[in-house]
C-alpha cells in the first residue's frame, strides 16, 4: 500500500511539473474561486458589523417625571434589564441629556438662545431600552405600562418610533437575506468554475486515462495522481489567494475605515489569520480533489 | 487459451463489425490476423481486451468469459495481456523508462523488481540509451519498441499487436517483426493483426483471414490471400 501511495504521489507531482501550462490555468481559476469563497468570510463579518451598527440606532426611550428620584429610576433600570427580551438598558440623567444637547447643538445659536430663555434644564431623565428583535419592543413597552413604578414614567416614545424601528429591522433582515443568497450564489459559481476548469484539463487527459486502463491500471492507480494534482493545485491556489488577501487588507485598510468607521480591515485580517488561511487551504484542496474525482470518473469506463 | 464461440459484434445502428467468428488459440502460438481495413481485426482484438462486449457469442480467455467480466476485474484481465497498437499509445508525460516501468507498477511490482527487470527489457528492444527521453523525442520505430517493451515487461501470457508496423518504414517493420518472433520463441503467445502482405508471407505462421467481419480462412501456415 505504501508503494502504491508513493507512486500515486510521484505520478501526480510529475503531472504538475511536466504539464505546467494546464496546471497554471487550473491554479489561476481556482485562485479566483477561493478568492470568492474567502470574500464571503469578510462579507459575513462586514454585514454583521453593519447590521449591528444599524440596529444600535433602534431603541425606545422611557422618560421619567421631573420629580422621579435617581434611586427609583435605577430600580426600574434593573427590573427592565432583567427582562429576557431586553438586550441593553442605558440610563441618561437629565444633566447628562442637557450636556449632550449642548455638545451636539453648540454651533446652533437659535437653539442655544431658546435654551437660555427657558432658564432651567428642560430635559427629563430617561432609560434607553434596546430589545433583541423589533417585535419584542411591544412586549417590553406593555411591561412598563403595567409596571408598579408606572407612576414615575412621564412618557414612552415607542409609538412614535415604532415605524422607524420596524423599518430598521426589516432592512437589516433583508440585508442578511441578500447576504445569504449572494453567498450561496458565489459558492455555486466558484464550484462550477473550478469543476469545469478541472473537467476540461482532465478531458485533455482522456486518451492517457484510456491507455492506463488498457495497460491494466486499477481505478485508484489512475484516479490517485489526478486527485493529488487537484490537491496540490488547490494548495498553491490557496497560498496565492492568501497573499493577495494580505496585500488587499493592508492596501485598503484606510479606505475601509473611512467607508465603515469602526471596521478595521487589516486588524480583522490579522485577528482571523489562521481562520482565513484554513478556509482557503481547505476550500482549495477540497475543490481540487472533488472536481478531479468527478471529472476522472467519467473516463474510467474503458 | 483463447476461444471465440460464434462471436458477432454489431455497432449501432446496423454496422456488422464481426459476424459469427469461431476459433481457438493455444499457448505459445503465433497467429496473424489479416484483412483489409474495416474487416474486423481491431474489433476482434478489442473484444479480447474487453474494450468491447460481443453482441452475440462468447469470448474466453483462460476459461474466463470476457463478455461477462465486471469492471472491477478488467485490470486483472488486462495485466495478463500485453497490447501493442499502431498509434503506440504511450504516456506522453512519462519518459521511456517510466512508460515501460508503468506496466510493472500497475501489477504492484516492487521498485527492486522494476530495477532488476528494466535493463534486460531495454536491452531486448535496444533502447538502453534512450531511457530519459520522452515519446515526443523518439522516432516511430523507437516508440513502437517502447510499446512492445511495455507490453512485455510484466511477462504477459499473450501479446496483442494491432497493426504495430502500420506507421513504420520497411526497415523498422522488419525490426519489430523480428522482435515479436523473439518474444514468441520465449513462450509468449502472439496475435499480430496486419495488412502487410510481405510480413505475413515471410512469417509462415498461422493466418486467420477476415473479410467484412467474417472469417474466410484459417490456415496453419498461411499466406496473405485476399
Amino acid at each position: 500500500m505504501f508503494v502504491l501511495i508513493k507512486r500515486i504521489f510521484i505520478t501526480g507531482w510529475h503531472g504538475i511539473t511536466r504539464d505546467g501550462g494546464m496546471i497554471t490555468a487550473n491554479i489561476f481559476i481556482m485562485t479566483m474561486a477561493i478568492f470568492m469563497i474567502s470574500s464571503l468570510f469578510f462579507f459575513r463579518d462586514l454585514s454583521a458589523f453593519l447590521v449591528a451598527n444599524i440596529q444600535e440606532r433602534a431603541d425606545v426611550s422611557v422618560y421619567f417625571k421631573n420629580d422621579a428620584i435617581e434611586e427609583d429610576i435605577l430600580k426600574v433600570k434593573r427590573e427592565v434589564g432583567s427582562i429576557p427580551e431586553v438586550k441593553e438598558v442605558n440610563y441618561i440623567s437629565s444633566e447628562e441629556a442637557f450636556e449632550r444637547f449642548i455638545e451636539r447643538h453648540s454651533s446652533n445659536p437659535v437653539l442655544m438662545e431658546s435654551l437660555a430663555e427657558v432658564g432651567t434644564n428642560p430635559f427629563l431623565a430617561s432609560l434607553g431600552v434596546k430589545a433583541f428583535e423589533a417585535d419584542q419592543y411591544a412586549g417590553v413597552v406593555g411591561f412598563l405600562e403595567n409596571f408598579q413604578f408606572n407612576y414615575l414614567i412621564e412618557k414612552i416614545d415607542y409609538y412614535e418610533r415604532k415605524p422607524v424601528i420596524e423599518r430598521i429591522y426589516g432592512l437589516t433582515a433583508a440585508f442578511s437575506r441578500v447576504g445569504v443568497i449572494v453567498s450561496v450564489i458565489l459558492i455555486l459559481v466558484a464550484v462550477m468554475i473550478t469543476f469545469n476548469a478541472v473537467r476540461i484539463s482532465i478531458y485533455n487527459s482522456r486518451e492517457e486515462i484510456k491507455i492506463q486502463r488498457l495497460v491494466g491500471a486499477s481505478n485508484l492507480f489512475i484516479k490517485g495522481p489526478f486527485l493529488v494534482q487537484g490537491a496540490i493545485s488547490g494548495f498553491f491556489s490557496a497560498l496565492i489567494c492568501f497573499l493577495f488577501f494580505a496585500l488587499l487588507a493592508w492596501g485598503l485598510d484606510t479606505r475601509a475605515e473611512f467607508l465603515f468607521p469602526g471596521f478595521g480591515l487589516l486588524s480583522f485580517f490579522i485577528a482571523n489569520l489562521w481562520m482565513i488561511l484554513s478556509i482557503q487551504i481547505l476550500s482549495g484542496i477540497g475543490l481540487g480533489v472533488v472536481s478531479s474525482f468527478i471529472a476522472v470518473k467519467k473516463y474510467l469506463k474503458v | 487459451m483463447i476461444t471465440f464461440q460464434n462471436v458477432s459484434k454489431v455497432y449501432h445502428p446496423n454496422i456488422i463489425a464481426l459476424e459469427n467468428a469461431s476459433f481457438q488459440i493455444v499457448p505459445k502460438e503465433f497467429v496473424c490476423l489479416v484483412g483489409k481495413s474495416g474487416a474486423g481485426k481491431t474489433t476482434l482484438l478489442k473484444l479480447l481486451l474487453a474494450e468491447e462486449k460481443p453482441s452475440q457469442g462468447q469470448v474466453f480467455f483462460n476459461e474466463q468469459n470476457i463478455g461477462n467480466i465486471k469492471m472491477d476485474h478488467l485490470p486483472v484481465l488486462r495485466r495478463q495481456i500485453g497490447a501493442v497498437f499502431q498509434d503506440y499509445k504511450l504516456l506522453n508525460f512519462k519518459t521511456v523508462y517510466e512508460n515501460i516501468a508503468y506496466a510493472m507498477e500497475v501489477i504492484g511490482a516492487s521498485d527492486a523488481e522494476i530495477k532488476r527487470d528494466m535493463p534486460e527489457i531495454l536491452d531486448v528492444v535496444g533502447l538502453s540509451h534512450k531511457t530519459s527521453s520522452f515519446p515526443i523525442e523518439l522516432s516511430g520505430g523507437e516508440k513502437q519498441r517502447v510499446a512492445i517493451a511495455r507490453a512485455l515487461i510484466h511477462r504477459p501470457k499473450v501479446i496483442l499487436a494491432d497493426e504495430p508496423t502500420g506507421n513504420l518504414d520497411p526497415y523498422h517493420t522488419l525490426d519489430i517483426i523480428r522482435l515479436l518472433l523473439k518474444i514468441n520463441e520465449f513462450g509468449t503467445t502472439i496475435i499480430l493483426s496486419t495488412h502487410n502482405r510481405e510480413v505475413i508471407n515471410s512469417l509462415g505462421k498461422r493466418v486467420i483471414t477476415l473479410q467484412e467481419g467474417k472469417i474466410i480462412r484459417d490456415e496453419k501456415q498461411g499466406r496473405f490471400i485476399l
